[in-house]
């Protein structure tokens, strides 16, 4: 979808926390990314390349962790996890389920020098 | 975020952090706010052009490697604009709708009879679109005020950008702030501008199996409007399986069905409408 501003969105994180932190260069970054956050991995990948050029995270391997979906099934009341936003619920088959985390994006760590 | 207009990371130090007691809008930028970073452009009647790119800055001096915990949301900074934004809305009373759709669902002339039917009751929009200020040439043309943002490459209106066009509308006390967000069904969801709620208008031409196609705007929406009803008997459209399928990604949506051109149900939105912004000028009145 958006996947340029939220490379944006990191390099403004980056750059807050360099002038914070003092440090110079990010080496590793990892980000964890809900499963119905709708970012596309591949598309992030290369924003981020692009967007960090110039900035202390120039360079950086990005490392993108998977969080899983959650849902609440409007026919059993259960929690349930599910892969897909459009999956059944796994518990009773329900097709009715409002999503109560898995939208997640944000940045875990990351190593700097 | 700023990152959109251009004005980087350092400009962030003197942006506005309301204070914990409120203050109506106007008084804000008494706070020692300084949202006019001037990297846009002002094009007839105030609209508003972004689209620079990001300013780079250098960090220069090394320490040793060590792995620092951030914790921290990749959309925070348009979050924490889009809670200023939020706090200026509570204090003056004023209720906020998000219209967001795919282009041509027909969100400006719904919006162009909304006006017509509101007649009386004060209100403002911000009109968002790539390019032109047409959009908020035709709300002008009501006689109501509107400011046009431009997102150059943008594909969705953010925070920082609502709060500046704010800053430059002045709503007014128990108002309704329309924001008529970029045409697009997928990356408005994730961006917080502040608002009460965002309502999706989906057009009956546009096909019944949308809300399953684009789920995350529907989920985030807290009302559906199922427009240009009118049609519907032309494009062979079933309305109840629209409603079935947006019931289906969000159990809780509200759905009305309405024709701008036709009038039909409009009166049910102006009501949504006016019930909303109540609901927010008591809140308002009882703090």
């Amino acid at each position: 979808m958006h996947e340029m501003s939220l490379a944006e969105g990191i390099r403004g994180i980056v750059e807050d926390q360099a002038r914070q932190r003092g440090f110079g260069r990010v080496t590793r970054m990892r980000v964890e990314i809900g499963r119905f956050a709708g970012v596309q991995k591949e598309a992030l990948a290369f924003a981020f390349d692009v967007v960090m050029r110039g900035s202390p995270a120039e360079g950086a391997a990005l490392e993108m962790i998977d969080l899983p979906g959650r849902a609440l099934c409007f026919d059993c009341a259960h929690e349930v996890e599910i892969a897909d936003r459009l999956d059944p619920c796994p518990d009773c088959g329900g097709g009715k389920l409002l999503p109560q985390g898995g939208d997640e994006m944000r940045i875990k760590d990351m190593e700097v020098i | 975020m700023c990152t959109v207009c251009g004005c980087g990371g350092a400009s962030f130090e003197g942006h506005r952090h309301v204070p914990e007691k409120k203050l109506p809008f106007g008084h804000v930028d008494a706070q020692g706010h300084d949202h006019h970073h001037h990297n846009h452009q002002h094009g007839a009647h105030g609209d508003i052009h972004f689209g620079q790119g990001p300013a780079g800055t250098e960090v220069p001096g090394m320490s040793q490697a060590r792995l620092i915990e951030i914790e921290t949301s990749i959309l925070s900074k348009n979050d924490g604009y889009a809670a200023e934004n939020r706090q200026v809305l509570e204090a003056i009373g004023a209720f906020a709708v998000n219209l967001v759709s795919s282009p041509g669902s027909g969100k400006t002339t719904l919006l162009c009879a909304t006006i017509a039917a509101l007649k009386g009751t004060p209100l403002a929009v911000i009109e968002g679109d790539q390019q032109t200020s047409n959009d908020a040439d035709r709300i002008r043309a009501t006689g109501a005020r509107a400011i046009q943002v431009n997102t150059g490459k943008g594909c969705h209106l953010d925070a920082h950008m609502v709060g500046h066009a704010m800053d430059h509308l002045h709503p007014a006390l128990h108002s309704l702030l329309f924001i008529e967000n970029v045409g697009n069904l997928v990356c408005p969801a994730a961006f917080d501008l502040g608002e009460d709620a965002k309502v999706a208008i989906l057009s009956v031409t546009e096909g019944e199996d949308k809300p399953l196609k684009y789920p995350d705007m529907f989920t985030a929406a807290r009302l559906a409007i199922l427009n240009k009803v009118d049609l519907a008997p032309h494009c062979d459209a079933d309305l109840d399986a629209y409603e079935a399928n947006l019931r289906r990604v969000n159990p809780k949506i509200e759905i009305l069905r309405l024709s701008a051109k036709t009038g039909e149900g409009m009166a049910a939105w102006t009501e949504w409408l006016k019930a909303g912004l109540q609901a927010k000028s008591r809140r308002e009145a009882a703090e």
